[in-house]
């Protein structure tokens, strides 16, 4: 099972991974990046997940694939 | 016609993303990367935010290692030379008095800002679009400079962030009568506005910069209100034109960009274009556009490459724009297109710290503009993308009342 992985330091919100993968990420009111899964990917959702770490704008995001 | 030689003209975001799209699709040929700054790629929203920032590094915001580039990569890395023409007949690119042969080229140059006509010769005086601007800028700030920005557009209000940050004086000069007028629309031109004045900036609308004055330093900006404002450092923030005075003779069609279909194909066979320079036909909305922002830049790199080496069908780019800055620790977020028949604020009211407001076209939802709603903002991306309609955008936002406010 592919996993992601958050870098909290360089994460600031932006909400990219949102709109790109709406399964996997959200943007609390307080502005922290939540993931809706504990980090597990299935392959349903791995093609936006892919997208979403080519997307964010401060590379914060690593897909680990077995 | 195979694809053995791959160039990219721009070597910052959307010409890095090219790069690596096209080894990530499996192309085995050369892949040469021009670049007229002397740098490695390196990440431009940080230039007006982190870089600016007091107490932190003004490292260069690096994408990739010179050692990435070359060995992962195979990019042959063409650094600090300024590509000056281009001949599709021959298949070459002119750069400094040598010729760069392609199969396929991606244009990705970027833009260049527009300049206060007479003042560029003086000292502090400013555009933002390099490491070298921001580094030139974040001394002055450091140096507690008086600090005049013209232009209300983000690159100003970012800078007048970082100022008012270090207590310095700041005064905001826009020509148009509110600022933010084509991206984010009068009224809520006018409610960001608010943000400068709470924050201590003295922002002059509908003023013309008359002169920029000093003997070799800046020393003052003379405005077409009459007024003289002191300063020692200028950041000029009006705008910038797409860089394609090189393509001047080649045949490419240029408008507001060099024009490309929704596979950013230009008119001439074998020749793409991404990023700041491209005007291509956006799919989402059925018109053509060119955009200056970090997602479309990245996006359009990757797809412009893949579909340059052809290894694939050609994929098509739709995308519902998005930027964000952030002025005095609020962040202001945008979806969608700007030019709509009526804006809306759907939740929160246009005063105090958060808001979302959105824009209709027609019967048709095609923007969105949040104050401090990261929950909210990428939800509206989803519905434009969609085609959502006004009636269902205002329900959506009804069943979503904004939570308290936070303290910002």
């Amino acid at each position: 099972m592919a996993k992601v992985i958050v870098d909290r330091v360089k994460c600031v919100s932006l909400g990219v991974c949102e709109s790109l993968a709406p399964a996997i990420f959200e943007v609390t009111d307080a502005g922290e990046l939540e993931l809706l899964t504990d980090g597990d990917i299935d392959d349903e959702n791995l093609e936006a997940v892919r997208a979403a770490v080519a997307g964010c704008p401060t590379e914060a995001l690593t897909l680990v694939e077995d | 016609m195979s694809v053995d030689r791959l160039v990219v003209v721009g070597a910052s975001l959307a010409g890095l993303r090219a790069v690596e799209a096209a080894r990530r699709a499996g192309f085995t040929g050369s892949v040469t990367l021009i670049g007229d700054e002397p740098h490695l790629p390196y990440d431009r929203p940080p230039l007006s935010k982190a870089v600016l920032e007091p107490d932190t590094a003004v490292d260069a915001p690096t994408f990739r290692s010179l050692d990435t580039l070359h060995r992962e990569m195979r990019v042959d890395l063409r650094l600090g030379e300024r590509a000056a023409g281009l001949d599709p007949r021959r298949g070459v690119v002119c750069v400094d008095g040598t010729e760069v042969g392609y199969d396929a080229l991606v244009i990705a140059t970027g833009s260049v800002p527009r300049m206060l006509p007479g003042a560029d010769h003086l000292d502090g005086v400013h555009a933002l679009r390099t490491i070298d601007d921001a580094r030139a800028i974040r001394a002055a700030l450091d140096g507690g400079a008086r600090t005049v920005l013209v232009g209300a557009g983000f690159i100003g209000a970012e800078v007048a962030s970082a100022a008012r940050k270090r207590a310095l004086p700041v005064t905001i000069v826009e020509a148009l009568e509110v600022p933010l007028l084509h991206a984010v629309g009068a009224e809520m031109g006018a409610a960001l506005a608010e943000l400068h004045r709470r924050n201590g900036v003295d922002l002059h609308c509908g003023v013309q910069v008359l002169g920029v004055e000093g003997e070799q330093h800046v020393e003052r900006v003379r405005l077409s209100d009459g007024t003289a404002v002191d300063a020692d450092l200028v950041v000029v923030g009006i705008g910038s034109t797409p860089a394609t005075g090189w393509l001047d003779g080649s045949g490419v069609t240029v408008e507001a960009g060099v024009v490309c279909d929704e596979t950013l194909a230009s008119s001439t066979p074998g020749i793409y274009a991404a990023g700041d320079v491209v005007q291509w036909h956006n799919p989402a909305f059925g018109e053509p556009m060119r955009l200056e922002h970090w997602t479309s830049a990245a996006e359009q790199g990757a797809i412009a490459a893949a579909n340059a080496v052809a290894l694939a069908p050609a994929k098509t780019y739709a995308t519902v724009p998005y930027f964000w800055s952030d002025w005095y620790g609020h962040r202001i977020q945008f979806v969608g297109l700007a030019a709509a028949d009526e804006v809306s604020v759907a939740a929160g009211s246009l005063d105090p710290e958060r808001f979302i407001a959105l824009y209709r076209r027609g019967d048709r939802l095609i923007g969105a503009l949040a104050l401090n709603c990261p929950a909210q903002i990428m939800k509206y991306r989803a519905l434009i993308a969609k085609n959502a309609s006004w009636s269902d955008a205002l329900e959506f936002a009804q069943a979503r009342p904004l939570a308290a406010t936070q303290s910002h």
